[in-house]
């Protein structure tokens, strides 16, 4: 016995996983992306990326230390999740002071004004796109086309934008959504890479498949529907809902933005209501309202909504019925 | 200019409908309230902090104005002079107190009170005490943890990084008891606060034996009762090993102070009486224990002592061994007998020569 | 394979000692005997300072029916009947006796011939359970017989033994059906009669195939004895998860016990001693303690007489190592963390399992995330991260709304937190407050009746 015994109340065992082991996967589920985004857009990805990491990371520490005065937080790789969650937002042409502000925003102002980790109401790194969206309209829409990736601002259209301004949906080939060659922003291109990244965060018990899949499911339902409305041909029932799936920021968000722990709810029931409440609100704003994706502000819209489900949605207890 | 006007008017009805609504749903929906309970919250100290045993302020206000009997109502925070002012205005008798401060009745310091393991649970008083004994061998002792920090809405309590026991800033202290309720071991009390905020008390709460105490923490209370046998004034009791100095009849004479042979009875804001002598190590023995070696006392004379309840006075000089043994129990007496004899400095002790 | 409805973790099994068959420790030469070695009133000292004891006899007496009786593990003279330090270092009365030979209290069957036939009625058993003071050995150390008295009104409609042993480390259980299948299975069946029921369930988790291999072969000989194999899963052997599990019905929150769901759920070891007891006329003056770790030299199955300094099973084990850091009285989900080594094995001690090194000490708390984990750990539906918040500001209202008292204390919440907050640390003191202003409101209620 080394020297004196250690005492504490039961449980004695811990958790294998660590806050910083679960944002460490998260980083690595998003890898994928990363890499198909490069391909699609070239080297300026890796650019946008490590610019907006580094700067979430550069100021969560400053604020941390500076005005809440308290211990380190970087370590536990949270800051790191939310500057790759802003980039994969951008568009791989966007300047470098913009993503600077983002990461400000996104950090500064969504995360550590509410306290830091597991405190904010609003998922930080799309409150930062969100302020860029509003802020700078021209940068943030303008995505380099696919098959010029060295250019920065030959703005090409995202299937979504030229299905809400104008082409027909399905111009676009299924393969090609998802392959990711498409215009868009860096992380939302490539759907199978997405879901790569989705299987590795099951895998790893870091996520329930809840949340990701009801938000695709919501919208495809809600696309169908709306295909069965329009009384088009039989190809557009199933051609209208796997588009609307697979194009934008569906994917990414459903996957990555709406699991995020501390703005979705506790419960399973919680996070269903929540999920469906995206999805519906996803297809509202693409279908009716005025920008082409909506999957932002439906993730910011169902975060306000998240402490209301909590607060009524309790789980099952044992023995009541 | 069409739009504008229509704009103007549009707002300035919408505007007129809304106030006729709210002025009907007030009166509707008011509230009957003394108008006298805003008042007295107002001369109230506003910091909420349920000393008084409501849930804030407000609440001793609306009892305060709606009972007759206010005797038994009292704002520890505000003290008699709030209490006054507030039933001056409510043509009331208000109850009066004498000021109050927290006392935190523990002196196992680090240096005193040897950590025998360690802790590792929520760093809670309440957790830890729940579980088991401590991180010391003393059960009645100070977790350490700071609940009692925690629950002080005045700051006036902090844990000394040193003794690793909380200290009370009396200045600070408004005596509203959220301390004393959150102490699991019921350490700290609400004592009477003495001009200069001086205070002589008994710094433990161990109910055990004396032996048991001495092992766990060096500056335990044995339960000698060598202090309840100085004080004059009948203020200090023993129970259950245990020696508690009453506040109200206390009147901060220190002698009990130097008597302690752990040191247990603490002394704020005084300077302690001159020691005229040494102890002797003999009758520093919790009573009942056997006959003492002899030992030296303050110089080259030596005696040795039997300490027991029922034994004579003893005077004694530490130069010339055991000047005059008094039969006189009474300790008065002997004070006034040492006083005229001049033989000073002479130590009192109670025992029996062993020769 | 069946397993509880909702919740749940699988912790590191570390079953180390499972292949370690069952061996006697040496008897000891001073045993201390706590007199509250169980749920309800301390039993009442019946001898005192300098009486000679034999083994077996009664020591102390039930005080009331909620309480259980006690007897001398080993033959010799009281010393002192006074109050002692117990293994969380606080005093607590003891009969401590010093050994002198071994004589037995005659009337007791020390043979080890399997005796079947059982001709007593229910209610001789459970007098015959209750004389021998026999409670839960699982480390709940509910009084048996008074789980066995079925409250009128109400009616028992299966046994369930409870051969789960869902906690990490632990074998103790597992040793004694595999050793004592045969009397445990007899035991099930003097349960069965004495609470009058046709249908036992014996609930063994997947993870001791060989146990379930030799009991359902064992079974064949007896009558309405199901094995059920269970899945991996703790805290199954929680008894309102093991009814659940086996039987589908969910006991409703407290005060409901589980009669209320027509169950009556009785420990693997505890059925071993009702059978010693009831055909053997053996009091419960010794049971099996498995001492384990991961460092430890000879993770060991100890059949230990109550009383026995833990000090001296660690000893035989292979004694403590420089890196151990913390000694557990029970599994590591559930015991409790000692100080005082020289604290006595009571009747609910069913391991000592020492924790080494890093897994000794609980590595530092971070921010809470939101990560949901603890909610979907949680055995019983509660919220534990706001249960612990809740409890911290000490909102003991809001507490018992959101059934506080429901909480089993089983830890999958705080060990599935990858933060490492100490949630149930809070949640078991918010409980324990929350269950003394409703027992202090109950008694307030009472007079006025």
């Amino acid at each position: 016995m080394a020297n004196k015994l250690i005492v504490s109340p039961s449980p004695h065992v811990q958790s294998s996983q660590s806050t910083a082991s679960i944002m460490r996967d998260v980083v690595i589920a998003l890898m994928p992306a990363l890499v198909v985004s490069v391909v699609v857009f070239g080297w300026n990805v890796l650019f946008v990326t490590a610019l907006s990491v580094a700067a979430c990371v550069l100021f969560e520490y400053l604020i941390q230390k500076f005005v809440v005065k308290g211990a380190c937080t970087i370590c536990n790789w949270s800051a790191i999740v939310t500057g790759v969650l802003l980039a994969f937002n951008l568009p791989a042409s966007i300047p470098w002071w913009i993503v600077i502000i983002g990461a400000f925003v996104a950090i500064g102002v969504a995360k550590m004004t509410f306290g830091g980790l597991g405190k904010n109401p609003f998922n930080p790194a799309l409150v930062g796109r969100v302020f860029l969206l509003i802020a700078y309209p021209v940068q943030m829409t303008s995505f380099p086309t696919v098959e010029n990736p060295a250019l920065d601002a030959l703005s090409g259209a995202t299937p979504l934008a030229a299905v809400k301004f104008g082409t027909a949906a399905g111009s676009l080939p299924m393969t090609d959504l998802l392959l990711g060659n498409m215009p868009g922003s860096l992380g939302e291109v490539a759907a199978f890479a997405l879901l790569a990244g989705f299987v590795y965060l099951l895998w790893r018990k870091v996520i329930t498949w809840h949340i990701p899949v009801t938000v695709l499911a919501t919208m495809a339902v809600f696309a169908f529907v709306v295909a069965l409305t329009k009384g088009g041909d039989a190809a557009l029932l199933w051609q209208f809902p796997l588009f609307h799936v697979l194009a934008g920021g569906a994917m990414l968000g459903a996957i990555f933005m709406a699991t995020d722990y501390a703005t979705s709810p506790m419960t399973v029931k919680g996070s269903v209501i929540f999920a469906i409440g995206i999805g519906a609100i996803t297809m509202c704003i693409r279908l009716w309202g005025a920008y082409p994706e909506g999957m932002s502000f439906a993730i910011l819209i169902m975060n306000a909504c998240v402490p209301l489900i909590n607060k009524y949605i309790k789980p099952t207890r044992f023995g009541v019925k | 200019m069409e739009v504008l006007f229509y704009t103007i008017l549009t707002l300035c009805v919408l505007g007129v409908l809304a106030a006729v609504i709210l002025y009907f749903v007030a009166q509707k929906f008011k509230v009957e309230e003394d108008p006298r309970i805003d008042d007295v919250e107002k001369m109230l100290p506003g910091a909420n902090c349920g000393g008084c045993g409501f849930a804030g302020c407000r609440g001793l206000s609306e009892a305060l104005v709606k009972n007759d009997d206010i005797s038994s109502l009292f704002c520890p925070v505000g003290g008699s002079e709030t209490m006054k002012a507030v039933a001056a205005y409510l043509g009331k008798a208000a109850a009066e107190k004498e000021p109050q401060t927290a006392t935190v009745r523990c002196g196992g310091t680090c240096e005193k009170r040897p950590r025998t393991n360690q802790y590792d649970g929520a760093k809670s008083c309440a957790v830890a005490a729940s579980l088991y004994v401590g991180e010391t061998g003393c059960a009645f002792g100070c977790l350490g943890y700071g609940d009692c920090v925690v629950a002080c809405a005045f700051d006036a309590i902090h844990i000394n990084p040193e003794t690793g026991l909380p200290e009370v800033d009396a200045d600070k202290c408004t005596a509203c008891g959220a301390c004393v309720k959150a102490c699991p071991k019921m350490i700290i009390e609400l004592r009477k606060k003495w001009p200069k905020n001086r205070a002589v008390y008994v710094s433990c709460v161990s109910k055990d034996k004396g032996a048991v105490t001495i092992k766990a923490c060096k500056a335990g209370c044995i339960g000698c009762g060598k202090c309840e046998k100085v004080c004059a004034f009948g203020a200090i009791t023993i129970e259950n090993n245990l020696a508690y100095i009453d506040p109200q009849k206390c009147k901060l004479c220190r002698k009990c102070v130097n008597e302690c042979p752990t040191g247990a009875i603490k002394l704020i804001g005084m300077e302690p009486l001159p020691k005229v002598a040494k102890a002797a190590p003999a009758a520093t023995k919790p009573a009942g224990e056997a006959a003492a070696a002899p030992k030296a006392v303050g110089g080259p004379a030596t005696i040795a002592l039997k300490a027991s309840g029922s034994n004579p006075l003893l005077l004694v000089h530490p130069t010339k061994a055991v000047m005059e043994s008094k039969a006189a129990t009474s300790v008065e007496g002997v004070i006034v007998e040492l006083k005229e004899s001049g033989k000073n400095p002479l130590c009192l002790v109670r025992g029996k020569r062993a020769e | 394979m069946k397993t509880f409805p909702m919740g749940g973790v699988h912790p590191q099994e570390n079953k180390l000692s499972r292949a370690k068959a069952i061996e006697v420790l040496p008897l000891p030469e001073v045993v201390q005997i706590p007199l509250g070695q169980h749920i309800g009133a301390p039993a009442t000292a019946i001898v005192a300072k300098g009486d000679k004891v034999l083994t077996g006899q009664k020591i102390a007496e039930a005080t009331g029916f909620m309480s259980a009786n006690i007897h001398s593990p080993i033959s010799g003279t009281v010393e002192s009947v006074d109050m002692q330090l117990n293994g969380q270092g606080l005093r607590q009365m003891m009969i401590t006796i010093k050994r002198e030979g071994d004589e037995w209290v005659e009337t007791i069957d020390r043979s080890t011939e399997i005796k079947r036939a059982c001709d007593l009625d229910g209610a001789a058993i459970i007098a015959k359970i209750k004389e021998a003071g026999i409670v839960g050995m699982g480390g709940a150390t509910f009084p048996t017989h008074v789980k066995l008295s079925v409250p009128p009104g109400k009616k028992a409609e299966c046994l369930i033994i409870n051969g789960v042993e869902c906690e990490p480390y632990l074998t103790s259980d597992h040793r004694t059906m595999l050793e004592m299948g045969e009397e445990m299975l007899i035991g099930v069946e003097i349960l069965m009669k004495a609470i009058a029921v046709d249908k036992a369930y014996v609930g063994i988790e997947n993870n001791k195939p060989d146990a379930i291999a030799h009991l359902t072969k064992l079974a064949e000989q007896f009558k309405g004895i199901e094995i059920v194999p269970l899945k991996v899963m703790y805290p199954q052997g929680g008894e309102k998860q093991l009814i659940a599990a086996i039987t589908g019905r969910q006991v409703p929150p407290p005060p409901a016990l589980p009669i209320d769901v027509g169950a009556v759920v009785c420990n693997a070891s505890t059925t071993y001693a009702v059978y010693r007891a009831v055909q053997k006329n053996m009091p419960l003056i010794e049971r099996v303690v498995t001492v384990t770790g991961k460092q430890m030299k000879e993770p060991k199955n100890l059949l230990t007489r109550m009383g026995t300094p833990i000090q001296s099973l660690l000893e035989a084990a292979g004694g403590l190592s420089e890196e151990a850091g913390k000694v557990i009285n029970g599994g590591p989900m559930m015991g409790r963390a000692m100080v005082n080594l020289a604290s006595p094995v009571t009747k609910g001690c069913s391991g000592i399992t020492v924790m080494y090194g890093a897994d000794a000490e609980r590595k530092e708390a971070g921010q809470c995330m939101k990560c949901a984990k603890c909610v979907s750990a949680c055995p019983m539906g509660l919220e534990p991260y706001w249960l612990a918040k809740m409890a911290k500001k000490q909102g003991w209202e809001a507490l018992e709304e959101q059934m506080i008292t429901s909480c089993i204390e089983c830890g999958c919440c705080q060990s599935s937190c990858p933060a490492y907050l100490p949630l149930l640390d809070w949640v078991r003191l918010g409980k324990q407050t929350v269950m003394g202003l409703i027992r202090a409101r109950m008694a307030a209620q009472a007079p006025k009746k």
